[in-house]
């Protein structure tokens, strides 16, 4: 195949993840590496740095949109990401010392852990009550509801800070936006809205991938032949997947997406463990 | 905002960030960002799809790019120079700088707020992404 007609491909692929990324929440991040890895052949390392600048490019293109609605707990999302940066900062080092086929069988962990993640059903858990280090950090925060403005008191401060570092670690590694792992931390540790949660992840997720795409960029990962499909495909996918976002919210999609992103998860680890990634 | 019925009065509320001026203008460099970083690397692609569309691509081999496609200098002297892959990867460098860009934007409106704890979380935050930007810069 000529370059152009590998472009072409990988950019309809990459435009597919975004979509599909976008609509189910979940971010496009997490299949972009398994995508041109298994699919299209392509070296590991290569994958992961052109993920990196893609994950970047939705969390900006998104963020546009949503600090217009106001949801996003500046605070917090800045309190996180002293540990989401250290942490990518020190995957991103980390990743570098790796063979690219162990790296792969931690890819293929984390797409299983996500593939299980999406599948849960997540209730939103609410706090009436303060929590002390939260109200001293000036956490806590309104959000506009159908019945009106609407607290909400942020929990377990530390508890979801060693989260992120972890995430952020992993994004780091693997070139992904960790958001299901940030959101996890967000919604379910520190108990916050849905609508808080996913703001402030994308707002940090944007970030953490700047942390670690400058190791990337200087350890020559990134190339800009590859880059340009991924990035243009999934900025284009997640654009058209918020604008439909607002009238459909699938829960077959989660499913499909789900089952998509386990079988993504098996190959990765499978592949992983015979080098061939 | 003020309670009517004579009770203890609320306490001031928190700022609202959506109302704040920083954060429209913040938006609206964000979006310029974005809009900039996808206008280079659409005309870099475009270039260098004219120049190496009918090649074979390298991307199952890893060689790792060439200083002038991996370090800030290099970049831009090959993007003025209106290499393809140097159009793209400089339109990468200022989708990288966007949300430095907004954390930039966060620590200034921080410093209007008078908001002492978080200036230096957020100057913290700068560093961190600074100390990784400085690879690409040297």
């Amino acid at each position: 195949m000529t370059t152009l007609e590998v472009t072409v491909l990988i950019a309809a692929g990459a435009f597919l993840a975004g979509l599909l990324g976008a609509l189910t929440g979940l971010g496009g991040g997490v299949v972009i590496v398994p995508l041109l890895t298994l699919v299209f052949g392509i070296d590991f390392r290569y994958a992961v740095g052109a993920s990196l600048v893609s994950v970047i490019a939705t969390s900006s293109g998104a963020a546009v949109a949503y600090v217009r609605e106001g949801y996003t707990n500046v605070r917090l999302g800045m309190l996180l990401e002293v540990a989401t940066t250290i942490g990518a900062l020190f995957g991103a080092t980390l990743a570098g010392w790796i063979a690219p086929s162990a790296l792969a069988v931690v890819f293929g962990l984390v797409l299983l852990g996500s593939a299980w993640f999406a599948a849960q059903p997540r209730p939103e858990r609410v706090v009436e009550s303060p929590d002390p280090l939260a109200t001293r950090l000036r956490l806590d925060g309104t959000y506009p509801s159908l019945q009106g403005e609407k607290h909400y008191h942020v929990q377990r401060v530390p508890l979801g800070f060693g989260i992120m570092a972890g995430a952020g670690a992993l994004s780091g590694m693997l070139g992904i936006g960790s958001g299901a792992l940030k959101v996890l931390a967000m919604d379910q540790a520190m108990c916050l809205p849905f609508k808080v949660s996913t703001t402030t992840s994308n707002f940090m997720i944007g970030v953490t991938a700047a942390a670690s795409a400058g190791i990337y960029l200087a350890r020559g990962y990134v190339d800009p032949g590859l880059a340009m499909p991924v990035v243009l495909g999934v900025l284009a996918g997640a654009t058209l997947g918020a604008r439909v976002l607002a009238t459909t919210r699938s829960a077959l999609l989660r499913v499909i997406f789900a089952i998509v992103v386990g079988v993504l998860g098996v190959e990765m680890i499978i592949n992983g463990f015979h080098g061939r990634v | 905002m003020a309670s009517m019925d004579g009770s203890e009065p609320l306490p001031p509320p928190r700022p609202v960030w959506d109302d704040d001026a920083i954060d429209r203008l913040l938006a609206r460099l964000l979006q310029a960002g974005v809009l900039l970083s996808t206008l280079l690397v659409l005309a870099g692609g475009i270039v260098f799809l004219l120049h190496h569309g009918r090649a074979t691509p390298q991307y199952s081999h890893f060689t790792g790019e060439p200083a002038e496609l991996s370090n800030v200098a290099g970049i831009i002297r090959s993007a003025f120079r209106g290499d393809g892959r140097g159009l793209i990867q400089l339109g990468l460098l200022v989708l990288v700088a966007t949300p430095v860009l907004r954390v930039a934007g966060s620590l200034a409106a921080f410093v209007v707020l008078k908001d002492r704890t978080y200036m230096v979380l957020t100057s913290v935050v700068l560093l961190l992404l600074a100390s990784s930007l400085m690879a690409v810069v040297f």
